[in-house]
């Protein structure tokens, strides 16, 4: 039996770096289904849950997984499931249900390039707009792009902290690659692990509503069996969670959901910068693609190029303000992604009149860091 | 001169009512709500206290009720009902876990969780209210509508052939298994207490028509059906499933068809996984 954090040094890949994540991160419940690149992960926290008296269960698809998630969340666990493509595509509804009833779960995508079967056992990133769109209806969830194994760990947990926090699916979007890659992982002690725990609800019960927020947009959210007897539903609710259908309560429900992600973006995100200070191209990437990216600056700099690099860890909500204040200081914006143009054009839509590129692949493997300096050369000299 | 009537006190079941949402949704003649009111008094029989229960629904008019219970109530996804319960009790399984919902919900879109929750045995309560079609929309042709029965997708009548429910629960593995009708009322109650103190997959089926959407189509009035349930109704306990078809001519075979001992998929998750001094020894992280 081994502990919930096991802090030290170690090779291992990325799926099962996200597995350990979760465990350390404090889920205790994960319903799965296999899938190609994404199964490592339910295979690792399959044997792990019960270390830490957690429970894993195999669910007979992967819409019944994501549901299944649900329903624990609500008993007060921490909760997560893994997919890839095909299975992130049947989860879709779920995650509109898990948005309008404020469900905190994590869900993993290891991407795999579709559309369809596609490619199963080889990378892409085709799948960021689904994360931020793929259910129907208007909302905002969060999404991460793990890079290498170790941040498969460290963005899992950081997963965890903002859907407890904010009450919200979050994304990690990772790929095969960085899922099946295995590097060198740091797992800090226990004691340096910060993790988040919902807020439960406080005060007299005659009182209580469940979607009244609190202080930061987000309503406290009591576990079955608290004695609140909530009712929680997919319809459009009033702050008791009854179901209204008129104009102005979809408009109040819908107003909050969207701000409390909107309000609180310089909370949530995160980017990193590399050569930024002085650069006037500025390449833009996320999850393994950034590795393309950081090797692409440095060659374009040794090259002559003032280029930097900025590295989208949260992908959504997407940066705007960021890229904007770019925009009015830079000569151009080159988006690196594993697919055919996605992300790229919230940068374009942000960048306003400064030109913005796109490299992209169709996936299935790694792209060249040639590709970015061809497009560099073309454009920019 | 006439005496006063007292003034009328409180429902019996008010306190497992949210009050606050009444009128409900349910048309007049529906069946739906006196199914409800069997299921409340059967969670009151038991005497277990409230906060122990939680009631899933899904899509439909059926799947209404969990907003009218004054529990811990969940209103999920069409179809998805089994996998939210099937993850409440995982994760906690001191709870109840009562699943309120119709035929089209639970045996179309949802079939695929029905058969598996009852393969792993899971410890739920699901109480299935069949009337025959789809209400809420209208009155579509569902996998319980009778052959040659018209709806509103299947005008000259329906050219399939129905679930035999008993029978797919049965043969999916549950480990209780009863059908009555709404008019049954104690019966019903009876049998859904029993069902939640029963550890394992409970699947109690409840016939209760539709006079809006499936009668009217059908040539039949509310009471008529009624009074099928109870001329053709033939209460036969310990009846095979596989005699238990829906032959509103012939008879409608009602009663408790299955009901033996398994362990639980919780029990049995818990016994090898995290029961003893080590929990998961034997376990190797990959």
């Amino acid at each position: 039996m081994k502990p919930r954090v096991l802090t030290g040094i170690h090779f291992m890949n990325g799926d099962v770096a996200c597995a350990e994540g979760a465990v350390a991160a404090g889920c205790r419940f994960f319903g799965g289904y296999p899938i190609t690149p994404a199964t490592e992960v339910a295979e690792h926290v399959s044997v792990r849950l019960p270390h830490v008296g957690g429970t894993f269960i195999q669910m007979e698809d992967e819409i019944a997984a994501i549901t299944s998630i649900l329903g624990a969340a609500w008993t007060g666990a921490k909760v997560m499931t893994a997919t890839s493509g095909p299975g992130f595509s049947l989860m879709m509804e779920t995650v509109g249900l898990a948005v309008i009833t404020e469900t905190p779960c994590v869900i993993v995508n290891v991407q795999r390039a579709g559309p369809s079967t596609g490619l199963p056992t080889m990378g892409a990133q085709g799948d960021m707009m689904q994360a931020k769109w793929g259910s129907h209806g208007d909302y905002e969830i969060i999404a991460v792009a793990p890079s290498s194994p170790q941040e498969m760990f460290d963005l899992t947990v950081a997963a965890f902290n903002l859907s407890e926090k904010y009450r919200v699916p979050v994304f990690v979007m990772s790929d095969e690659i960085v899922g099946h890659i295995s590097e060198k992982v740091r797992i800090p002690e226990a004691s340096e692990i910060k993790t988040v725990e919902r807020v439960r609800p406080a005060g007299r019960k005659s009182d209580y509503k469940p979607y009244r927020p609190g202080a930061n947009g987000v309503p406290p959210m009591p576990a079955i069996g608290d004695g609140f007897n909530v009712h929680v539903t997919g319809l459009t609710h009033d702050e008791k969670g009854y179901p209204v259908m008129s104009v102005d309560t979809q408009k109040e429900m819908q107003e909050r959901l969207l701000a409390k992600i909107r309000d609180n973006i310089d909370d949530i995100v995160i980017v990193e910068e590399h050569l930024m200070e002085d650069a006037d191209i500025v390449v833009v990437s996320y999850g393994v693609a950034a590795r393309t990216g950081y090797a692409a600056v440095d060659e374009a700099r040794r090259l002559g190029f003032k280029a930097g690099l900025l590295r989208l860890v949260t992908v959504w909500p997407f940066p705007e303000g960021k890229i904007r204040e770019l925009a009015s200081r830079v000569r151009g914006f080159v988006t690196v992604e594993l697919n055919m143009g996605q992300v790229g054009r919230e940068v374009q839509r942000c960048a306003g009149n400064v030109p913005a590129y796109g490299v992209g692949h169709a996936g299935g493997a790694i792209i060249p860091p040639d590709d970015v300096i061809q497009l560099l050369k073309e454009a920019f000299r | 001169m006439k005496k006063p009537s007292p003034a009328p006190g409180p429902h019996p079941l008010e306190d497992l009512v949210r009050m606050d949402r009444i009128p409900h949704i349910w048309c007049p003649g529906c069946g739906t709500g006196s199914v409800f009111a069997s299921c409340l008094a059967a969670i009151k029989q038991t005497g277990i206290p409230y906060n122990r229960f939680a009631m899933v629904s899904g899509i439909g008019c059926s799947g209404r009720g969990a907003g009218y219970i004054n529990i811990d109530s969940f209103h999920t996804t069409h179809g998805r009902a089994i996998p939210f319960a099937t993850g409440i009790k995982m994760a906690r399984p001191d709870l109840n876990v009562v699943v309120f919902s119709g035929d089209g919900d639970l045996t179309a879109i949802g079939g695929n969780h029905l058969i598996h929750a009852a393969r792993r045995n899971m410890d739920l309560t699901v109480v299935c209210i069949n009337n025959l079609t789809y209400g809420m929309t209208g009155g579509q042709v569902a996998a319980t509508t009778p052959h040659r029965a018209r709806s509103s997708t299947t005008a000259s009548g329906n050219s399939e052939s129905p679930f035999n429910l008993p029978l797919l629960a049965y043969a999916s593995g549950a480990t209780y298994v009863a059908r009555w009708t709404m008019l049954h009322a104690r019966d019903l109650a009876d049998a859904i207490a029993e069902a939640i103190a029963h550890r394992g997959f409970a699947f109690v089926e409840v016939l209760s028509p539709c006079p809006v959407n499936y009668g009217r189509r059908n040539k039949e009035k509310s009471l008529a059906t009624l009074r099928k349930y109870q001329e053709k109704g033939i209460i036969k306990n310990g009846a095979h499933p596989a005699e238990t078809d829906i032959d509103l001519e012939r008879g409608i075979v009602l009663g408790k068809f299955v009901h033996v001992d398994k362990p639980t998929c919780d029990e049995t998750y818990r016994r090898m996984y995290l029961a003893g001094d080590e929990p998961g020894k034997g376990l190797k992280a990959g």
